[in-house]
């Protein structure tokens, strides 16, 4: 994708923030709630700012009420806003998980497309920092699961921003998932060009022959550094940033592991029944004769995330994991 | 069943004998899809609203097509009310093609966006939050609409009604929560799972008006209905009725009540809400006959409803994977 020279360079959470002003510019319909999100800009800051543009009406401070809240949002998305709400960890989902699961996933079905929901769920994740195990999870496979929800986990600056804008555009309910160890990452704003192309279509940061790296969020930068770490040993990675887990580009995925012969799925949720092993199941269904090994998956070990920052460290998955999954995968054949 | 409109762009207050007429049209609605339900014509679960009936018309009649109303399980009472058409709401408890939802919502998941029904919805308590989401619409988009919550007196111990019911009222958003307490919560008797006396005590609690009336009242409820709709309307902030009436039926159809004692519910059906109209409209000169003329049309509208069910396709399997998502 290419940049124009004078791009600014901003920070993730620049990026979201500047991406949900854009939208609201352009659309009065769309609206941002939660718990904080208005004068105060939010827990991590992301939306400092919006309520001194918008005003009161458009940005508002809710009750510490998720289904409240979530429910209404769902509400609102039937009726003709463009609700964009913010539900503050990840893990929070455990207290409101209906309006998502029964709620906004289903009514479009099950109204035979009479009633569309453009709802889009901000939350974040992002283990490692010592937040305990109800305040570090990853839980987009959970989410993946339910069909009629769509989600998106930008692991760069520029996705930051333009996955913002192509959910609050989507007709569907779609969970914007962010990491906030990203947040402060800089990195350049995408010229206009490539603004508005529909959610779904994963892509390729590093090019190589020898194996294919799936990631998506921070495992995205970490994949990037792994891949530079094996290259001094003779191995060449394909890195492919996901983007979206729903929906999934399988293609890309394939194309990959049909010049590669070797996979490596690496996220920082826990790997037993994740996202990783759903993409497996995928490559050796649909790219089995490709192979030359097991695909190799990356996650966190089936534990609640400790707080002791020893213990944390050695439950999240980083750059010396990746490696040595690449090593075993590029072992074969 | 459309809503006549005032001058005032208020839903214009509707003459007992078309109360009434609408009672029937449930009423007849209800018992044949009992009946239907017992002969397996209709898949799924039912639910129905026999005894009910006054509350379902006594508020739709109240709004204007444009407003919105969330609904529960047993919600097609509410759905007929606010103006559904009979034929495609029966089509879509049989699962065809030509049901309001193409057969793919079913008893428990009917709407019509275009009549303001977001829905019925199948999760107790769940349709409170998205009944105060369309009263944001409203406000945010400057429509001057109404939106009605229904649910039952079991739902109120779900956390989903007090956030709603606050959220409303910190927002002052035009919400009518309508709790139609019909004593029983699935089956269990609901006066045994609170220790509050009443539900309508729950509003000054939020800081809202509340009232407890005569759920088997159609005159009573739709005289009321019409005043605090236009003072919702009108910037006046949420309100809660609690609306007191009995399930005539079990929880779904096949429920065999031992819970429920005869006594009490031989006491209900004495009550009867459309019993009770019939006697109002006799007593200031309706004719007998008249009246049952009404219930008979009702009656024959049903059993053309469920001719043009059975008569019509289900989707085709195609049709199983599609609405999933809209882009």
């Amino acid at each position: 994708m290419s940049m124009a020279a004078e791009t600014r360079t901003v920070r993730y959470m620049d990026a979201i923030r500047e991406a949900i002003a854009d939208e609201m510019r352009a659309d009065p319909s769309v609206i941002l709630m939660g718990i904080d999100v208005g004068a105060s800009g939010g827990i991590f800051a992301v939306t400092r700012g919006l309520y001194e543009e918008f005003g009161g009406e458009r940005v508002r401070d809710t009750p510490i009420s998720e289904t409240g809240f979530l429910g209404a949002a769902v509400g609102a998305a039937a009726t003709g806003l463009r609700p964009i709400v913010e539900l503050m960890f990840m893990d929070f989902l455990g207290v409101c998980f209906d309006p998502l699961l029964n709620q906004a996933a289903k009514l479009r079905y099950m109204t035979a497309g009479a009633l569309e929901f453009p709802l889009v769920v901000r939350t974040q994740t992002g283990a490692g920092r010592s937040s305990g195990a109800q305040h570090s999870q990853s839980l987009e496979a959970m989410l993946a699961h339910v069909p009629g929800l769509k989600i998106v986990l930008p692991g760069t600056v520029e996705d930051a921003y333009l996955l913002m804008r192509a959910a609050v555009r989507d007709p569907d309910p779609v969970i914007y998932v962010e990491n906030r160890r990203l947040y402060g990452r800089r990195g350049g704003l995408p010229d206009e060009s490539s603004i508005g192309l529909p959610i779904g279509s994963a892509r390729t940061l590093r090019m190589g022959a020898n194996v294919t790296v799936v990631a998506y969020s921070r495992l995205v930068e970490v994949a990037l550094a792994a891949a530079d770490v094996v290259a001094a040993e003779g191995i060449d990675c394909d890195v492919i940033d996901l983007r979206s887990l729903v929906p999934l580009d399988l293609e890309l995925i394939l194309s990959s592991v049909a010049r590669t012969g070797r996979a490596v799925i690496a996220h920082e949720a826990v790997r037993s029944f994740g996202a990783g092993a759903e993409i497996a199941a995928l490559i050796t269904e649909n790219a089995f004769e490709s192979l030359s090994g097991p695909v190799v998956r990356v996650g966190a070990p089936s534990v609640p995330m400790p707080f002791s920052p020893p213990l944390e460290a050695a439950c999240i998955p980083d750059v010396e994991h990746v490696v040595n999954a690449v090593r075993q995968a590029a072992a074969y054949g | 069943m459309t809503a006549a409109t005032a001058s005032n762009g208020a839903a214009a207050e509707l003459p007992l004998i078309e109360l009434y007429r609408r009672m029937c049209t449930i009423r007849a609605f209800e018992e044949r899809v009992t009946e239907l339900y017992r002969a397996s014509a209709i898949p799924g679960f039912i639910h129905t609203s026999l005894g009910q009936e006054a509350v379902a018309v006594g508020v739709c009649g109240a709004l204007l097509d444009a407003d919105t109303i969330a609904t529960t399980h047993r919600g097609h009472g509410h759905c007929l009310a606010k103006g559904a058409d009979v034929e495609a709401a029966m089509a879509e408890l049989f699962g065809k093609v030509t049901g309001l939802c193409r057969g793919k919502g079913g008893s428990m998941h009917i709407a019509d966006p275009r009549l303001g029904i977001i829905g019925a919805n199948a999760i107790v308590g769940a349709s409170i939050p998205i009944a105060v989401g369309a009263a944001l619409s409203s406000v945010a988009l400057g429509r001057a609409l109404v939106s009605v919550a229904f649910f039952g007196e079991g739902a109120v111990n779900q956390g989903a009604f007090h956030e709603a019911v606050n959220l409303a009222a910190i927002w002052q958003l035009p919400v009518l929560f309508v709790c139609e307490n019909n004593v029983y919560a699935e089956f269990t008797d609901s006066r045994t799972m609170s220790r509050r006396p009443s539900i309508a005590e729950l509003g000054p609690a939020y800081g809202i008006p509340a009232e407890q009336l005569d759920g088997n009242d159609v005159q009573l409820i739709h005289a009321r209905a019409l005043e605090v709709v236009a003072a919702c309307r009108e910037g006046g902030g949420p309100v809660l009725l609690e609306l007191s009436t009995y399930r005539w039926q079990g929880h779904y159809e096949g429920d065999p009540q031992p819970y429920k004692p005869a006594s009490e519910a031989a006491e209900w059906k004495g009550r009867d809400p459309i019993a009770h109209a019939q006697a109002r409209l006799e007593e200031a000169g309706s004719a007998r006959g008249d009246l049952e003329a009404i219930v008979s049309a009702a009656r024959n509208h049903i059993a053309a409803a469920e001719a043009f069910a059975r008569d019509s396709p289900y989707p085709a399997i195609k049709e199983a994977y599609l609405h999933v998502y809209g882009g």
